[in-house]
C-alpha cells in the first residue's frame, strides 16, 4: 500500500519538540564564535530630509565596534539601472528597484518610512547596542506626510519628487459604459483590505561571514538561492562567492523572501569591517520593518437579473504598497487576474492604480493579492443576493463554474484547471447543516435577543505556482548503505518538506522514509533552486523529487539487471520491502545498498527539474458561524466547515495543518488584524499589545472536510494548499459578522470587524431605519 | 528589547526593603512580580536607576481570615488569589477578578500590591479594591497607615503613595452580603479590558474610563435611591472621563459602561 | 551581579548585568536555547519556562528574579535518555501540533503547567489557558488536540 495519503507524524518534530529549532539567534557555528551583534537605527518619523547624523556619542559607547551610515557605503556596486523608458518599475521586481523609485540599503538623504534604516551600530553584545543606538544623533527636517491613500493621491507631499507624482503605476481598462446594460440589479460598494503585519513568529534575522573572498549568509528566508543572487548582486560579488544558508526558520508567510534590505546591510557591514555579525530583530522593529500585506481599496461592482444570476462585474484596486513599490503592480495584478473568482460570469473588468505613501513597505503576506481578490468578490456576491433577495448559498450555486466548463478560461484572462467548485459548496453547506443553521438564525431573530447568529459564506478559486514555469530542482541519491539523501531547492519553515519528500521516496522506492534524509536552505549544497512562496513547493518541489526519483529507479533497474543477471524488463522494484527482484523469484533479490554500491564512480543519483506547463487553481467553499452580541458589537466565532480541493492530497496531516493556519489568519483579518497609521504616519500598533493578533482563546475547533480533484499540471495531481485557508476563511468570517446584523438593515462592516464597528453600523441601520419609518 | 541599565538590590525583610529604597532616593522603584514595571522598562517608558526586589519577601504572601476582615498580603499573586479557597467563598468578586487578569503565565508572577501600586486605569484590581472599599496598609520612612481604596488612586499611574513608601497589605471587610458581579470587555481574552465593571452590593466601580480607576457615583446613587438596574445603568457613564485610543473611541466606551454595568447589576442581582 | 539558577536540574552560575532578562540567561549562561524571544511586550509566550513549576515569561523576569531557583525550559522536560519525550511533546507530534516550531518550546511549557493545575481540562480551558501563547502556524487546532490527548493519557495512566 502507498504511504501517500496516509496520516504520518512529521520526522521534524523530535529535534522541535526536545532541543528546539536552530534559528538564526542559536547558530553556533565557529564562523559566528565571535559575531558581534548589529543594532539598527531607524527613522522615528515617516517622512524627513535626514540634514546630519551624529555618531560621535555612540562611538565611545561600551562596546561599540563601529557605527556606520549610507555615508560609509563606497565599496557598493552602483544601483539597479533603471527600467527603460515608458516601462513604469517591472512587474515582480523582488529587490529595489533602480531609476525614479529607487530605495537605498541605508537611508541616504530622506527617510520615507518609521522604521526606515538609518544607520547600524555594531556591539560586542546586543544590550549594548540598545544603548549605543539611543546615542546616534540624527537630525531631521520633517516634511509632510503621506499617511494614506488618500493623501497619495492628493499629492500635496511628493515621496519621489522627480517622479513628479506617488501614483507609480496605472493599469487595466476604463469602464465600458455598456458593460452593466441588461442587468436588473446593480450594487456598488467600497472595501478596505486593510494593512496587515505578516508577524512570522521569528521576526527578521541575518548572520554573516566574509572570509577569504567568500561571503556566508545565515538568513531567515523562504528562499535560499534567490538570496545568493540577491546579495551577489547588492553586495558586487560574484554568485559564487556567496553562500546563503537558512537554518530553522520561524515562519514566513511571504514576508521573508529572499534577503532583504535589512539583511543586505548586515552582509554588506560585515565585509565592511571584517568582522562576523549577527541581527535580530525586536518584535517592535519587525511591526515596522519587516513588509506588511494586503492594503487595497477596492471598489467593487457587480450586477445581474433580479433571479439571482450575475452578470456584469468591475474591480476598481488602488494599492497602497507603502514607501517603496517592492513589488510594484505584481499584487493588485494578481487580484485583477482572479477579480472574478470561481464565477461563470460573462463581463469582468478590472482596473488599478499602484501608489506610494510614507508607511512600511507592502509585500506578499499569505495569498498575496487573491484574498483581495476573494475578499472583493464574496462581499459583493452577499451584497448582490441581499438585494436580489436570493439567499447567498443559492446565488453562489448559480453561478459557479459547472464542471463541464474546465478548462475554464476566465473573464480575467485566467485559465482555471480542474474544480467542481458546486460540488464543493454543497458539500460544506451539507456538512454545517446549513439550512438549521439559517431556522436557528431565524429564531433568534424572531426572539430578538442580544446574540444573534451569523452565517458567512466565501467560494474561492486561487492560482499557485503562479510562477509554474520557474520550476523546482531535487537531487537524489542513494547511497551505498541503502540509505537516502534528497537535496531540495524548495525551502522549509513549518510546512514539513522533510517529511513530504521522504514520503514521496518512499512511495516511489521502498526506501523506508526514515532512512530519507532531506537536505535544504544552504546554497553550497544546493546551488540551484527556487524556494518556497506562492503554495508552490510540493507541485514543483515535490515533482521534482519525484522525477529524480523515476530517474534514480531507471538507473537502478539497469544496475540491479546486471547484478542478477537478469533483462531490465524482468525486473521490478518491491517497494513493501525496498528490494529488486526478478518477476517470479522473490527470493533472488538485491537490497538498494546492493543496488548503490554496484554503481559506478559517481554513485546512484539523479538531479531534476520540475517545471509545469500552467500554475494550478485549487478552489473550496468556506462557511463560517459567528455570534454576534448587537449590544456590543462583539463577534464570537463558533464554526467553521471547509472544503479546500487542493488536488490530490500527499499528506492529509500537514495539508490539514495548512489549512488551519490560514484559517486562523483568515478570521483574525477579519475580526481583529490592521496595522494602523495616524495622520502623520505614525504606526500606531507597533507592539503585540497592540496589533492584534489571534489566539486560541478567540477561535473554535475546524470543521475540514476532504476534497481531491486532481490537477492535470503534474504527475502528482497535486495543487498547493499554503493560502487557501486564508483566502477562504477571510470573506466567509466578514460575511458572517455582517450577516448576523443584516436583519438589523446592515449591509458592510469593513475588517476588521471590530466590536465597535459592529456597534456603530448597528446604530447607524437603526437610526436610518428608524428614520425611515418616522416619514 | 532590554531595560536601560540600573542596580539591583534585592530585600530580605520589609524593613530592609524600605531602607534600601530610602538610601536609593526617588529614582528607586520597589519590583515584586515586576509584570506591571519591566515591560514598561524594556520599552523604556520606564528607567528607574534602583529596583529594589521584594519578591522575596514570603511573609508579604498570605490570604487571612481576621474575624470581620480578610487580609491579603501585597505579594500575594493574582493565580493564589484566583485559586484561595477562602476567597473563593468571602470575597468571590476579588477571586474571580483576578483569575481574569492577563494570562496564565502573568497571573504566575503579578501580585495584588504590585497592580494597586501601578495605578493604572485600566488595570482590573483598583476598581475591585473600589467596589470592596479595600484599605491598603502602607509602610514606609514615616511608619505604617491605612489609605481607603477611594483615597489611593489619584490619577493616571498616580497613588497616594509618597516616596519610598511600600504596600505591604490591602485589607477588605467581608461584605455583608454576597451580590457580585465583574464584566470585563476586550477584543480577545488576552487584552487589557476597554471597559470593565466590579459590582459588589450597592457599590459600583469602572475599568478604564477615566484617568483613573472611579467608582460609578451616579448609578449608585440611583440604585440608593431605589432605581431598577437598567434604570441605573443608563447612568453609568456619567461624571465619566474617557480615554479615546486605539481600542475604542469615548462614546463608544460610555456605551460599553451602560451595557456592561446594566449586565454586571443584573448578574449581581441573580446573587442576592 | 553573580546569578545561580538550577537550569535544567544542573546548577548554572554567571556573572551578569543586573539588567539581565531571565530568556537571555537561559540562552547565553545557560546555553538553552529553545526559549525563544518572540515579542517585547510579554504578549506572545515563545519564552515561556517554568520556574519553579509554574509557567512564567523569561522575558520578563530578571535573571537575578530567578536566583537561587529552579528553571526547566524545553531541553530539560523529557526524561533523560535516547529520544524519549514527555507526554506533552509526544502528543504535539502525534496531533502535529508544530509547524515552524518557534513557538513550541513555550506553548509546550505553557501546557504542562497547564495539566499541572488542571489534569483534566475541557477544550475551552485549553484555549483560555493558551490565551498568552501565540502561535501564528497551526491555528492552535492541533495544539488544543494535542493537549487534550496528554490529559486523556495522563489521566489513563
Amino acid at each position: 500500500m502507498s504511504i501517500l495519503g496516509t496520516r504520518v507524524v512529521r520526522t521534524e518534530d523530535p529535534r522541535l519538540l526536545t532541543a528546539g529549532g536552530t534559528y538564526v539567534d542559536d547558530l553556533r557555528e565557529p564562523e559566528l564564535a565571535r559575531a558581534a551583534r548589529v543594532t539598527f537605527v531607524r527613522s522615528p518619523l515617516a517622512h524627513a530630509l535626514i540634514t546630519g547624523i551624529d555618531t560621535s556619542a555612540a562611538l565611545k559607547a561600551p562596546g561599540v565596534i563601529a557605527v556606520l551610515t549610507a555615508a560609509d557605503m563606497d565599496d557598493l556596486p552602483p544601483p539597479p539601472p533603471p527600467p527603460a523608458e515608458g516601462e513604469g518599475p517591472g512587474e515582480s521586481a523582488p529587490v529595489p528597484l533602480g531609476g525614479l523609485w529607487s530605495e537605498p540599503l541605508l537611508a541616504v538623504d530622506r527617510v520615507r518610512f518609521v522604521g526606515e534604516a538609518v544607520a547600524v551600530v555594531v556591539t560586542d553584545d546586543s544590550y549594548q547596542g540598545e544603548d549605543a543606538a539611543e546615542l546616534v544623533g540624527v537630525d531631521y527636517q520633517p516634511l509632510p506626510a503621506v499617511a494614506d491613500i488618500e493623501a497619495a493621491l492628493a499629492g500635496e507631499s511628493l515621496l519621489f519628487p522627480a517622479a513628479g507624482s506617488n501614483v507609480a503605476l496605472t493599469a487595466g481598462a476604463p469602464p465600458d459604459p455598456g458593460a452593466f446594460d441588461g442587468c436588473e440589479v446593480v450594487v456598488e460598494q467600497t472595501i478596505v483590505n486593510q494593512r496587515l503585519a505578516p508577524v512570522p513568529m521569528e521576526g527578521r534575522a541575518t548572520a554573516a561571514s566574509f572570509a577569504d573572498g567568500k561571503m556566508t549568509v545565515w538568513a531567515s528566508s523562504q528562499n535560499a538561492q534567490i538570496g545568493r543572487f540577491i546579495v551577489a548582486g547588492a553586495l558586487g560579488l560574484d554568485p559564487g562567492a556567496v553562500r546563503v544558508v537558512t537554518p530553522d526558520v520561524g515562519g514566513g508567510f511571504g514576508a521573508k523572501f529572499g534577503v532583504d534590505r535589512d539583511g543586505l546591510v548586515v552582509a554588506w557591514a560585515a565585509k565592511h569591517i571584517g568582522r562576523a555579525l549577527r541581527w535580530v530583530e525586536t518584535r517592535s522593529e519587525n511591526l515596522v520593518g519587516m513588509t506588511h500585506g494586503r492594503a487595497q481599496r477596492q471598489v467593487v461592482k457587480i450586477g445581474g437579473t433580479a433571479d439571482g444570476r450575475v452578470l456584469a462585474y468591475r474591480l476598481d484596486i488602488i494599492q497602497d504598497t507603502g514607501a517603496y513599490p517592492r513589488m510594484s503592480g505584481f499584487l493588485p495584478f494578481l487580484t485583477g487576474l482572479m477579480a472574478g473568482g470561481p464565477y461563470d460570469i460573462a463581463r469582468v473588468e478590472t482596473a488599478y492604480r499602484v501608489v506610494v505613501s510614507n508607511t512600511t513597505p507592502i509585500a506578499a503576506y499569505r495569498g498575496a493579492g487573491r484574498p483581495e481578490a476573494t475578499a472583493a468578490i464574496e462581499r459583493a456576491i452577499d451584497l448582490f443576493a441581499a438585494a436580489t433577495g436570493v439567499d447567498p448559498a443559492e446565488v453562489r450555486r448559480i453561478n459557479l463554474v459547472p464542471p463541464d466548463k474546465f478548462p475554464y478560461h476566465s473573464g480575467s484572462g485566467a485559465v482555471y484547471d480542474t474544480g467542481e467548485y458546486v460540488a464543493a459548496l454543497d458539500k460544506v453547506l451539507a456538512g454545517a447543516g446549513y439550512e438549521e443553521l439559517r431556522r436557528e438564525q431565524a429564531r433568534r431573530r424572531a426572539a430578538g435577543g442580544a446574540v444573534q447568529l451569523g452565517i458567512g459564506l466565501a467560494s474561492y478559486v486561487e492560482i499557485t505556482a503562479a510562477d509554474a514555469a520557474a520550476g523546482e530542482t531535487a537531487r537524489l541519491v542513494v547511497h551505498e548503505d541503502g540509505k537516502a539523501t534528497v537535496y531540495t531547492g524548495s525551502s522549509a519553515h513549518g510546512q514539513g518538506h522533510h517529511t513530504a519528500w521522504a514520503m514521496l521516496v518512499q512511495d516511489d522506492l521502498g526506501i523506508p522514509m526514515t532512512d530519507v534524509t532531506v537536505v535544504h536552505g544552504d546554497t553550497d549544497l544546493i546551488p540551484a533552486g527556487v524556494g518556497t512562496y506562492a503554495s508552490r513547493s510540493l507541485q514543483l518541489g515535490g515533482t521534482a523529487v519525484h522525477k529524480a526519483a523515476v530517474d534514480v529507479k531507471d538507473q537502478a533497474r539497469r544496475l540491479a539487471a546486471d547484478l542478477l543477471e537478469a533483462s531490465e524488463a524482468d525486473l521490478e522494484l518491491d517497494t513493501e520491502r525496498g528490494t529488486w527482484q526478478v518477476r517470479g523469484d522473490p527470493a533472488a533479490s538485491r537490497s538498494w545498498a546492493q543496488v548503490a554500491a554496484s554503481a559506478g564512480p559517481d554513485g546512484l543519483a539523479a538531479d531534476a527539474n520540475f517545471t509545469e506547463g500552467q500554475p494550478t487553481f485549487p478552489f473550496g467553499t468556506h462557511l463560517a458561524v459567528a455570534e454576534v452580541d448587537t449590544e456590543t458589537g462583539k463577534a464570537r466565532m463558533v464554526r467553521h466547515v471547509t472544503v479546500d480541493d487542493a488536488g490530490t492530497v500527499i499528506s492529509p496531516v500537514l495539508a490539514e495543518g495548512q489549512r488551519h493556519g490560514g484559517i486562523a489568519q483568515g478570521v483574525a483579518q477579519a475580526l481583529l488584524e490592521e496595522m494602523v497609521y495616524d495622520a502623520d504616519g505614525n504606526p500606531l500598533t507597533s507592539t503585540l499589545m497592540d496589533y492584534a493578533i489571534i489566539t486560541a482563546a478567540e477561535l473554535p475547533s475546524f470543521e475540514l472536510l476532504a476534497s481531491e480533484t486532481p490537477t492535470l499540471a503534474n504527475p502528482l495531481g497535486a495543487k498547493g494548499i499554503g493560502e487557501a485557508g486564508t483566502i477562504g476563511a477571510t470573506p466567509a468570517t466578514q460575511n458572517a459578522v455582517i450577516d448576523a446584523v443584516s436583519h438589523l438593515g446592515v449591509r458592510h462592516i469593513d475588517m476588521p470587524t471590530t466590536p465597535e464597528r459592529v456597534w456603530t453600523a448597528v446604530t447607524a441601520a437603526r437610526t436610518s431605519n428608524g428614520a425611515r419609518e418616522a416619514r | 528589547m532590554i531595560p536601560a541599565s540600573f542596580t539591583y538590590q534585592r530585600a530580605l525583610s520589609v524593613d530592609e526593603a524600605l531602607d534600601l529604597a530610602a538610601k536609593a532616593g526617588e529614582d528607586a522603584k520597589f519590583l515584586a512580580g515586576g509584570h506591571s514595571l519591566l515591560p514598561l522598562m524594556k520599552l523604556r517608558l520606564a528607567v528607574p536607576e534602583t529596583l529594589v526586589d521584594i519578591g522575596r519577601l514570603r511573609e508579604l504572601s498570605y490570604i487571612r481570615d481576621e474575624g470581620d476582615d480578610i487580609a491579603v498580603g501585597a505579594l500575594t499573586t493574582h493565580d493564589e488569589l484566583s485559586r484561595a479557597e477562602m476567597l473563593t467563598r468571602e470575597l468571590p468578586l476579588l477571586a474571580f477578578a483576578a483569575g481574569q487578569i492577563g494570562d496564565p503565565q502573568v497571573r504566575h508572577c503579578g501580585t495584588i500590591g504590585g497592580s494597586l501600586s501601578h495605578g493604572d486605569p485600566a488595570a482590573d484590581l483598583p476598581a475591585v479594591a473600589l467596589a470592596l472599599a479595600a484599605r491598603l496598609v502602607v509602610r514606609g520612612p514615616a511608619g505604617t497607615r491605612q489609605i481607603a481604596a477611594a483615597d489611593f488612586f489619584s490619577g493616571l499611574f498616580e497613588t497616594a503613595l509618597e516616596p519610598g513608601e511600600l504596600v505591604t497589605e490591602i485589607r477588605f471587610a467581608k461584605p455583608g452580603r454576597p451580590a457580585w458581579a465583574f464584566q470585563k470587555f476586550t477584543k480577545r481574552a488576552i487584552d487589557w479590558a476597554i471597559v470593565g465593571v466590579a459590582v459588589q452590593g450597592g457599590r459600583v466601580a469602572l475599568v478604564n474610563m477615566g484617568s483613573a480607576p472611579l467608582r460609578a457615583a451616579a448609578v449608585e446613587a440611583a440604585l440608593a435611591s431605589g432605581a431598577t438596574p437598567a434604570e441605573a445603568a443608563s447612568h453609568a457613564a456619567e461624571g465619566t472621563s474617557a480615554p479615546a485610543d486605539l481600542n475604542a473611541s469615548r462614546a463608544y466606551r460610555e456605551h460599553l459602561a451602560r451595557v456592561l454595568v446594566g449586565r454586571a447589576l443584573s448578574d449581581a442581582a441573580s446573587r442576592p | 551581579m553573580k546569578v545561580s539558577i538550577t537550569v535544567n536540574g544542573s546548577p548554572v552560575a554567571a556573572e551578569v548585568p543586573d539588567r539581565t532578562l531571565l530568556v537571555h540567561f537561559l540562552r547565553e549562561q545557560a546555553g538553552q536555547t529553545a526559549a525563544n524571544v518572540g515579542c517585547d511586550t510579554s504578549s506572545c509566550g515563545a519564552c515561556t519556562v517554568l520556574l519553579d513549576g509554574r509557567s512564567v515569561k523569561a522575558c520578563t523576569l530578571l535573571a537575578a528574579q530567578a536566583d537561587g531557583r529552579e528553571v526547566v525550559t524545553l531541553e530539560g522536560l523529557a526524561p533523560p535518555g535516547n529520544g524519549a519525550m514527555h507526554p506533552v511533546q509526544a502528543a504535539f507530534q502525534a496531533e502535529h501540533g508544530l509547524q515552524c516550531g518557534f513557538c513550541t518550546p513555550g506553548m509546550v511549557l505553557a501546557a504542562v503547567s497547564l495539566l499541572a493545575e488542571n489534569p483534566a481540562p475541557t477544550e475551552a480551558e485549553v484555549r483560555t489557558a493558551l490565551e498568552g501563547n501565540i502561535c501564528r502556524c497551526t491555528g492552535y487546532h492541533n495544539i488544543v488536540r494535542a493537549i487534550l490527548t496528554a490529559a486523556g493519557e495522563g489521566r489513563s495512566a
